[in-house]
């Protein structure tokens, strides 16, 4: 069927739900699995569709049922963990890098470790530090585990299924302010290989690279890049871990310019990551300093007083990459004003919700 | 009681895990098997009376100390001693060392050097097993260091939830490195810890083989009946020092008379004695067990060091399964 639209959280539901019609070994396991809110709608109507022995509730162990689920892993089945929040899996870092990441290079290659980890980034409605981290580079810097940053309905449905099947612990970041996004969606099971970025724009004047929620600020980012006489390529990086850096050298080396976009921390970050690469790599090509967008180095505020100056937005990628092509001062100002619209009524003018529909569970 | 053949090949495969880890320790200092080695000399009964109740389709896991538990589930002298010269021929290709044992051939599913870090793992396969109806069992070794873990509380909660084949084999040696259990634990049973959470639990002798034997034969029919898992917790008494060749009662802490004391109660020693004093082991027979071991034991020094090491070219692989 063409054109059949799906919400992305439709998308990762109908990836488990293809995932465990197609193979008897996989099987879903998280905190609230089987509620009848289905992590956000994710997990929802499993238990009910496969029975208990394939949608299971967790006991609040994060460490020890992520060894559990790698024990499980190596008994032949594929586990599919689920974590409302990325933060939790700080709780089980043992057994995810000790464990999990080491198992097959340090038994020389005589087991393997199919499991998939399934975490949200909670933006929003006051979620605060310890339930809104963007902890991805603390993932990607781990030797054998995989990383991936699904930002469409597509690419959820298409890296789940890939992640699956994968013989890897892989870890799925999932972002809050994602799961109500639309788009196309076949219905039959299909993957996105694991280590492909994806050109979603092509352009000739500046590289813009973005992980994940800040491939939509991006994305409404380029008309106004358009309007200015720039011409952006947009790439979604998708995977940190492998990382596809051929084809973001590639973009870098045809425009000369590079802008990352990274829902993370600044120092340390992943977006810092792809600029050491495009310096390290593509030094003679670059016309000016590559540049990064992320949150700064301070924990997540709870209020929306503060949040709205914590997350960077659109116009803060529009500034950024008319200074890399050397705009004027004025200019910039005049764009960015344009651009920068916040509603005056409604949910939206607290800039702590991605849309007005987004009114819980957060 | 076991029968006079069961009972010999539980005192072979004592002397083998004794002899084997003496010579590990004669030739440790040469500085060929560089990595840290954990040897279990003086509580080999533990590791030979559990393993002797598995069937060759169960599981078992351990940690650091883990030498013992291999060769009592069936593994190769060879691969082991090539493991720990770094060789290619190792169980883990030489990417483990002694700390990281693994040989699916005989079932034996991987040691780790987190102190704990084994417990969940053993209980996810035992959780596969049950998930896909087969009828094995997962063992699993590990200290009383590990009953300071979170992942041994975690995953006893989780194999009581939903009785799980799976028997938790505690080896109570008394010390986490040179501390004492009393500095890092309260005065109870530790298998209180496991009743509280609705496992089964039942604690011995671990230098008496014959009791070790029983114990486990017990908890494991327990398992095999579907009632859920065991927990078992042995006293026993590690000779050398935590890490390596050497005694550790110069270092101020455990002293000579309490090692000399553990020593007199040696496992092998007093089972050596029972057999022959009941008949089952002649002197020429025991002689003869030594001669065997001792050429067992040769030959896998020499396979390890004829073996090669693996290429540099290799050094990228296994980073991912394919």
């Amino acid at each position: 069927m063409q054109n059949r639209i799906l919400t992305f959280a439709e998308a990762v539901r109908e990836a488990l739900v293809q995932s465990m019609q197609a193979d008897p070994s996989v099987f879903v396991v998280g905190e609230g699995v089987p509620d009848p809110t289905g992590s956000f709608g994710t997990t929802k109507g499993l238990q009910e569709h496969f029975g208990r022995q394939r949608a299971w509730e967790m006991p609040l162990s994060e460490n020890g049922m992520t060894g559990v689920c790698i024990g499980a892993a190596l008994g032949g089945m594929r586990p599919v963990m689920v974590h409302l929040r990325i933060d939790f899996l700080l709780l089980a870092m043992d057994q995810l890098v000790n464990n999990a990441a080491n198992w097959h290079y340090m038994f020389g290659g005589k087991d393997a470790v199919p499991l998939v980890v399934r975490v949200m980034i909670g933006r929003g409605f006051g979620n605060g530090a310890q339930h809104a981290q963007s902890l991805q580079a603390l993932f990607a810097h781990i030797p054998g585990l995989k990383v991936v940053m699904p930002s469409s309905a597509y690419d959820a449905k298409g890296l789940l299924i890939a992640s699956i099947r994968d013989n890897n612990p892989v870890v799925f970041i999932e972002h809050r302010w994602l799961h109500q996004v639309k788009g196309e969606v076949p219905e039959e099971p299909y993957t996105v290989p694991l280590g492909k970025a994806a050109v979603v724009a092509e352009g000739t004047d500046i590289t813009i690279a973005a992980t994940s929620y800040m491939m939509l600020e991006a994305r409404k980012a380029l008309p106004w890049l358009e309007q200015a006489g720039i011409s952006a390529e947009l790439i979604d990086i998708r995977s940190l871990k492998p990382l596809d850096e051929e084809t973001i050298l590639r973009s870098v080396e045809k425009t000369g310019r590079l802008l990352v976009a990274d829902s993370g921390w600044y120092s340390g970050g992943f977006a810092g990551e792809i600029l050491a690469r495009a310096a390290e790599k593509a030094f003679p090509r670059l016309k000016a300093a590559p540049q990064r967008i992320t949150v700064p180095d301070l924990p997540t505020p709870s209020t929306r007083a503060l949040a709205r100056h914590y997350y960077p937005r659109h116009v803060d990628i529009i500034r950024k990459a008319c200074e890399i092509m050397g705009k004027k001062g004025e200019e910039i100002a005049r764009l960015a004003a344009a651009a920068d619209i916040i509603p005056a009524e409604g949910e939206l003018r607290f800039m702590d919700v991605p849309d007005e529909r987004f009114t819980g569970p957060f | 009681m076991p029968d006079n053949d069961m009972l010999l090949s539980l005192y072979r495969q004592m002397l083998l895990i004794r002899r084997l880890e003496e010579r590990i320790a004669e030739k440790y200092q040469e500085r060929e098997m560089r990595c840290p080695v954990h040897l279990s000399i003086g509580q080999e009964a533990v590791a030979v009376g559990v393993c002797a109740n598995l069937s060759a389709g169960d599981m078992v896991f351990s940690g650091h100390r883990g030498h013992a538990h291999y060769l009592a589930k069936g593994g190769s002298p060879d691969a082991l001693i090539a493991e720990l010269y770094g060789k290619v021929t190792g169980c883990s290709g030489g990417r483990g060392g002694s700390m990281l044992i693994i040989d699916k051939s005989v079932n034996f599913r991987g040691t780790t050097p987190i102190v704990g870090g084994t417990i969940p793992i053993a209980a996810g396969m035992a959780w596969a097993l049950q998930m896909q109806q087969k009828n094995a069992v997962v063992a699993v070794f590990f200290g009383d260091g590990a009953v300071e873990e979170g992942v041994l509380h975690e995953t006893l909660n989780f194999a009581s939830l939903h009785h799980l084949p799976i028997l938790f084999v505690c080896e109570n040696n008394l010390y986490s490195v040179l501390t004492t259990l009393d500095e890092r634990q309260p005065d109870r049973p530790i298998t209180d810890i496991a009743q509280g959470h609705g496992v089964h639990a039942d604690h011995g002798d671990g230098n008496d083989i014959i009791e070790v034997y029983e114990k486990t034969r017990d908890a494991v029919s327990r398992i095999r009946a579907g009632k859920g898992p065991a927990f078992l917790e042995f006293a026993t008494y590690r000779w050398k020092e935590h890490s390596g060749p050497f005694e550790d009662t110069g270092k101020g802490r455990r002293t000579a008379e309490e090692l000399h004391a553990w020593k007199a109660r040696c496992p092998l020693e007093a089972f050596r004695r029972q057999l022959v004093s009941q008949g089952i082991l002649s002197e020429e027979a025991h002689w003869q067990i030594e001669k065997e071991i001792d050429e067992q034991i040769v030959r896998a020094f020499a396979f390890a060091r004829q073996s090669p090491f693996p290429e540099e070219g290799t050094l990228g692989e296994h980073l991912y399964a394919k």
